[in-house]
């Protein structure tokens, strides 16, 4: 460039094509004012929320498309105990599972931020057990549901679509769960064995930009996710 | 960008244990309620409003104390909780065909030998 030209501002326009696009991203500025971990796993949570968002329209398209009855929630996840017969019972249960396990996460994360030790790691695995009995009581439902016939191309109850929504649905979200359970037992453990305590020296290593146990409140960022997306099931799937 | 500038600007996600439980009471109470809206089988726009408002409450509850959303950076909310509003148009778009399919099948289910 010649000297005559009036002098810009160093960044804008002093490098173009893909030499731009790099600098730009690699300019080292931080576009939050929040940790990059906890940043990433929002951002993570928001595509989840678009998975499930998706899958969530696709059940509301099939139902209000279809020209059959569909099956009465009520009383197909209804049990008996004690010779009555109780509507929706395990469902509710297991929500209330879910949100005493949010319950634990929420006081794991707190005394994880207050630096103790041995109450964050046990309240993290109560968490993972409690996310356990969920899976576990949703193996139960799912096995109920395969023995009366239900299976993803139809049912006798009704509408055939019941099926597909219902297994991809809980499918998607009981798998999420079960990743969860992974997710904090080996945090829980990390947490237990003291791997968050040690000075660190890498400055990208986790807990360093938010506090040493901020890999705590990211591992309970995604608990929560699974709870919530769990009050929009219950919402939408068992209650409509 | 050196991490003692994020530690000075982070607000520090400490709050007293018994508004996580008050939290976690009124999520208990929020659910019995919504159960109990299908346990007195209620009908209708009733039914309908009351799903919806439990929800609603349930999942901004969790979202803004759990997730401690309520103490974020304003940016950080908006760029997360802005986006899903976008799946409200798909929901429209997806309602208004699949009541035409709904119309369509309906019609073509009462033609003789349908």
């Amino acid at each position: 460039m010649s000297d005559t030209q009036p002098s810009r501002t160093p960044t804008l326009g002093s490098q173009t094509g893909w030499t731009g696009v790099v600098s730009d991203y690699a300019g080292d500025r931080a576009a939050f004012r929040v940790s990059a971990n906890k940043t990433m796993m929002w951002i993570f949570l928001l595509s989840d929320t678009f998975v499930f968002g998706c899958f969530l329209v696709g059940y509301m398209s099939v139902r209000m498309t279809t020209t059959e009855i569909w099956p009465p929630t009520s009383e197909v996840f209804a049990l008996t105990i004690a010779g009555h017969s109780i509507p929706l019972i395990l469902i509710a249960i297991m929500t209330f599972v879910l949100i005493t396990s949010s319950g634990t996460m929420a006081m794991a994360v707190n005394c994880g931020y207050q630096g103790k030790r041995w109450p964050t790691a046990s309240l993290m695995l109560i968490t993972a057990l409690l996310g356990l009995a969920f899976v576990g009581m949703q193996a139960f439902e799912w096995s109920k549901l395969i023995a009366e016939g239900v299976r993803p191309w139809g049912n006798e109850e009704g509408a055939s679509q019941f099926g597909a929504a219902f297994f991809m649905i809980t499918g998607f979200h009981g798998l999420h769960v079960s990743m969860g359970v992974l997710y904090l037992t080996i945090v829980a453990i990390r947490v237990a064995l003291g791997k968050y305590d040690k000075k660190q020296g890498d400055p990208h290593a986790a807990g360093i930009q938010g506090g040493r146990y901020e890999i705590v409140e990211i591992a309970g960022l995604y608990w929560h996710f699974v709870d919530l997306v769990w009050v929009f099931i219950f919402a939408f799937f068992y209650l409509w | 960008m050196a991490h003692s500038e994020f530690t000075r600007d982070a607000v520090k996600q400490q709050h007293p244990i018994s508004l996580y439980l008050k939290v976690w009471g009124l999520l208990f109470v929020l659910s019995t309620l919504s159960y109990l809206v299908d346990y007195f089988h209620l009908q209708g726009i009733l039914r309908w409003s009351l799903i919806l408002l439990f929800m609603a409450l349930k999942a901004g509850l969790i979202a803004a104390v759990f997730m401690h959303m309520r103490w974020e950076r304003l940016a950080l909310v908006y760029t997360i909780f802005l986006p899903p509003l976008v799946l409200l148009v798909l929901v429209g778009l997806m309602a208004s065909e699949a009541s035409y399919i709904f119309t369509l099948r309906e019609w073509f289910f009462s033609l003789p030998g349908g």
